[in-house]
């Protein structure tokens, strides 16, 4: 999965959570996912859990806290399906 | 000085329709709500029919999108539905996000039983596995019982009282009691009160396994729910929501709202569980009380009331229901005030069904009709002397003015409000 297919993917897990999608389809990779898309932060849980689901991996909590905006998120998940696939 | 209360809005989902408009229509002809479900045959259930909603995925599609909807349990759809509706048939508006909170609106909204499909299907699977962490937020807010009233307060943005009540089959009458007393003691202006309840067959499993629902009717649902019969084999489990906006009256006037009837008495007690009463069967007198302690909350002698929707569940326990209105009431046969069951078309929606009731009756009074109880043609021998009261055929009753309506449950509690046709004073 290259970078672009993963930001696709991170978009669109994080449409289920706005009020407005509309809003995530003009976001980039310094947009937060809290102060800009004022997504819930109560929700950032289901989010991960989503993140897993859709790129098949576990993110551990502390891994989570530090996922504060589409960028990060990105970043992060590349470097994990990149050493998954490396290991598998 | 305490504050009249009345009724500007009603929403409803039931098994029999969905929407004000078409729940008057239904229940003018007797449409049944209940049908067989394949899944309690598979799980092997002795009653393999019950009242769902028909046509609810769509419906609610048209109120929450899908990501929202992940949120809800079925109950908190049900009541949110309902709730939303009954706001807007009173002729106010949805607020949006960024609209201030309405200080003077609240809400009372109660279920008999938690959303037992959820727990059943995700929480104790995933808790085994050691997955907790595999949850989420979804739980809570779809398990908790103030479930139904914190999505009605997020999405109507009420700033006043927002709390579940439960009383098992109470509820819903309940709830319209708490609110009417939270708007004449000046606490709000407005109050969204209801009951709504899921369709779940863990739910459904004790009830059955109890062998108090209908289990001959397999074959036959629509036939199933027979209140008042000689045949009636038990209730039928029903799902659904029912709403009443309620508002003081100067409210309701100030703003020129449609006021369909006025909330003129309630009670709620229990009979403690003692001279007959207890976990499953109302003690005869605790429900005598209630029912005379809401007239003498209206103000007003019993034989000021023209109708009765009933409890009625299709028990054991109906000839005893009968008996305590005619006592309570102090009116035998020869002027027993007419009475109906709408359980007889919905089936019992157990914390939905007082609410649901009692938008069935506030139409009643509004239109000036009686709804038929359908499936008594053959009634009860010990209701028999009463035969004349009960309304078997949609009636025309432009002379309906005063309704009484309550509801018993398990843990020996009653609830009774008394309703009054608005005509304008």
């Amino acid at each position: 999965m290259n970078q672009q297919e993963i930001l696709d993917n991170v978009k669109g897990v994080i449409k289920n959570y706005v009020k407005d999608p509309a809003m995530v389809d003009n976001a980039d990779m310094e947009t937060s996912i809290l102060d800009d898309l004022k997504v819930n932060s109560a929700r950032l849980v289901d989010i991960i859990i989503q993140f897993e689901d859709t790129f098949d991996i576990e993110i551990d909590d502390d891994d989570a806290d530090g996922i504060r905006t589409i960028g990060d998120a990105v970043k992060y998940i590349s470097g994990r399906v990149a050493s998954d696939q490396s290991v598998g | 000085m305490r504050k009249r209360v009345v009724v500007t809005g009603m929403g409803v989902v039931s098994p029999n329709a969905i929407g004000l408009s078409d729940f008057e229509k239904a229940i003018r002809e007797g449409r049944p709500g209940i049908r067989f479900i394949p899944r309690l045959e598979e799980l092997k259930f002795a009653c393999q029919i019950g009242g769902v909603p028909e046509g609810f995925e769509q419906r609610c599609g048209d109120y929450f999108n899908p990501s929202l909807q992940s949120y809800m349990s079925d109950i908190v759809r049900y009541a949110a539905v309902s709730a939303i509706d009954a706001w807007r048939d009173a002729g106010l508006s949805v607020p949006g996000d960024e609209d201030p909170p309405d200080w003077d609106s609240g809400t009372i909204f109660g279920s008999g039983i938690s959303d037992l499909d959820i727990v059943g299907n995700e929480v104790v699977p995933k808790v085994n596995a050691g997955k907790v962490r595999r949850l989420g937020t979804r739980v809570v807010e779809r398990v908790m019982g103030s479930g139904t009233s914190a999505r009605i307060s997020d999405l109507l943005a009420l700033g006043n009282q927002s709390t579940s009540n439960s009383s098992a089959c109470s509820t819903g009458t309940e709830a319209i009691a708490m609110s009417t007393w939270r708007i004449r003691n000046g606490l709000a202006k407005r109050m969204v009160a209801g009951g709504a309840e899921g369709a779940s067959v863990y739910t459904w499993s004790g009830f059955d396994s109890m062998r108090v629902l209908a289990r001959k009717y397999n074959d036959q649902a629509a036939k199933g729910s027979r209140p008042m019969s000689a045949t009636a084999t038990g209730f039928v489990p029903g799902a659904g929501a029912g709403a009443l906006l309620l508002e003081d009256l100067e409210s309701a006037q100030s703003r020129g709202a449609r006021i369909y009837a006025e909330i003129l008495g309630v009670m709620v007690n229990c009979g403690g569980h003692r001279g007959g009463g207890s976990m499953t069967a109302p003690n005869p007198e605790g429900a005598r009380r209630c029912i005379q302690g809401a007239l003498a909350d209206a103000g007003v002698g019993a034989d000021a009331v023209d109708a009765i929707n009933g409890h009625l569940t299709a028990t054991y326990a109906d000839p005893h229901e009968i008996r305590n209105w005619s006592e309570g009431l102090g009116r035998g046969p020869e002027d027993f005030p007419y009475v109906n069951s709408t359980k007889s078309m919905i089936g019992h929606c157990l914390g939905a069904a007082g609410a649901i009731e009692s938008v069935a009756s506030i139409l009643e009074l509004h239109r000036g009709f009686m709804h038929p109880s359908i499936n008594c043609e053959d009634v009860h021998p010990e209701i028999e002397p009463f035969i004349g009261a009960i309304v078997r055929e949609c009636m025309d009753f432009p002379k309906l003015k005063m309704l009484a309506k309550a509801s018993f449950g398990f843990g020996d509690v009653n609830s009774c409000l008394i309703f009054k046709k608005w005509d304008n004073h």
